[in-house]
């Protein structure tokens, strides 16, 4: 049969991976942007909580991150409704996976748009405000389109960092394709065959996102001129 | 806070009155598994910039598998899954090394880290001018003498930058160690907190003493790049 008819469990593990993996990167791609808008805001205080929050973030293993945030928020979260009379809230462990991990790589991801930013040709942004465009405009039209080129090499070196991470997930307790392949390998007695279909799914993640990534890198860099070596 | 410092200071630092932990044993795993991996980088490197297929094609193929997969799913692999084999119980000496923790876990990470190590290390060999090795050749050195005076010591200059970072990844990989009942920072923090169940105090303290060794890494790094890339730097007014 087909791995042992643990097939199922774990494609269902995959599936809750590769949901988790997006869903962070959602949610760190977002905060990253706006990291990256604080950090290179003229506001001190929104310069100085994004720089504290990119530093302490990257200055501490993921795991460590992960088991701190993932504990202390249901700890919090039940101060904040005891406080308030109200019933216990229990969080969705795959929900604050997914704030958890979008939390922590948003920094890196802070980092990686503020470098884009950061290479746009201020000559560009001038030039927009000089046709009368609004903030806003020049972001959409001028910077953004831009920021994604030059940011996609970081992105994707993120987004393989932190599909990986996703393994540690099955320690705060979520069944994702590890875990499943973990109990697969205990009930049939094949731990050594298990580990390699996790480490096998993981590879094929890995070689098609970074196939994709490749193909988006080529379609974001048209209109770019290279010198042929 | 003070309660867990006070309780548990000891076993953060070096010691739970039995073993090596916390902090001692952390620095073990990430000294020893960066030893490994930089010792076979340097000539897996070499072999991966080979114009030989047999030589090159293995060397990325490891590095390729190991830098594809999760480090924790390695540490799996080596620590569940290779155990759970027959033939590894009845070997005496294999059996004796992966039944110990430990003896997996600087396996995985050691060859984890040697894969990154490669890329790092065989970019910085291709990215030598081309001019240097043509002046090696010139003074009539042979491949090793080229390799050992020429290539190698100014491939590791400009590799430091990106190994500086694979080394701060890799302590912060270490934490993966306790699921191979490696008492490492982590796992005081993890007894810490099953013990007393204030998670922020127990983690926030592991995350503290992480945050530091890396503020140290950091800083160790830069003065390392201010010594050797010291050709590189601007010169003052």
């Amino acid at each position: 049969m087909f791995l042992d008819g643990f097939g199922p469990i774990i494609l269902e593990g995959t599936v809750v991976t590769l949901e988790l993996a997006a869903l962070s990167l959602l949610v760190s791609f977002v905060i990253g942007l706006g990291g990256a808008g604080a950090k290179l805001s003229s506001n001190p205080l929104f310069k100085g909580i994004a720089t504290v929050y990119t530093t302490l973030i990257r200055g501490v293993p993921d795991l460590v991150l992960m088991l701190l945030i993932f504990y202390s928020l249901q700890i919090g979260m039940n101060h904040i409704t005891e406080s308030l009379g109200m019933e216990q809230i229990n969080l969705d462990p795959f929900v604050s996976g997914v704030f958890t991990l979008g939390f922590i790589y948003g920094a890196y991801f802070t980092e990686t748009f503020r470098g884009a930013f950061l290479s746009v040709p201020k000559g560009q942004i001038e030039a927009g405000i000089a046709y009368g465009m609004s903030n806003w405009q020049t972001f959409v039209r001028i910077q953004f389109p831009q920021v994604m080129r030059f940011a996609l090499p970081g992105i994707s070196n993120n987004w393989q960092v932190m599909l990986k991470a996703t393994a540690l997930v099955s320690i705060i307790g979520l069944s994702d394709v590890v875990k499943a392949s973990i109990d697969a390998g205990k009930s049939t007695y094949k731990v050594f065959f298990f580990t390699i279909v996790a480490g096998a799914i993981y590879l094929l993640l890995t070689t098609v996102s970074s196939l994709v990534l490749m193909w988006l890198e080529r379609r974001y860099s048209t209109g770019v001129r290279e010198a042929e070596l | 806070m003070i309660d867990i410092i006070q309780q548990y200071w000891k076993a953060f630092l070096w010691s739970d009155g039995y073993h090596l932990s916390g902090l001692a044993v952390t620095m073990w795993l990430l000294s020893l598994s960066i030893v490994f991996g930089f010792c076979a980088a340097i000539p897996l490197s070499i072999a991966r910039v080979s114009k030989s297929r047999w030589l090159s094609f293995p060397v990325w193929l490891y590095s390729y598998v190991f830098r594809g997969t999760p480090l924790y799913i390695q540490l799996l692999f080596f620590y569940a899954g290779v155990y759970s084999l027959n033939v590894v119980k009845e070997t005496e000496i294999l059996n004796h090394f992966f039944r110990e923790g430990y003896y997996c876990t600087i396996l995985a990470f050691g060859l984890n880290t040697c894969a990154y190590t490669i890329e790092i290390f065989s970019g910085a060999i291709k990215a030598t001018p081309y001019g240097e090795i043509e002046a090696g050749r010139a003074y009539g050195m042979n491949k090793f003498t080229l390799y050992r005076r020429v290539i190698i010591p100014s491939a590791l200059r400009r590799a430091l930058p990106a190994y500086s970072n694979e080394v701060i990844l890799m302590l912060h990989s270490t934490t993966v160690a306790f699921t191979a009942t490696v008492p490492d920072i982590l796992k005081v923090a993890r007894d810490a907190n099953a013990a007393t169940y204030d998670s922020f105090n127990a983690f926030g303290l592991a995350a503290i003493i992480y945050l530091c060794i890396t503020f140290i890494l950091v800083g160790l790094f830069r003065k390392a790049e201010s010594k050797w890339l010291a050709h590189l730097r601007p010169m003052k007014a």
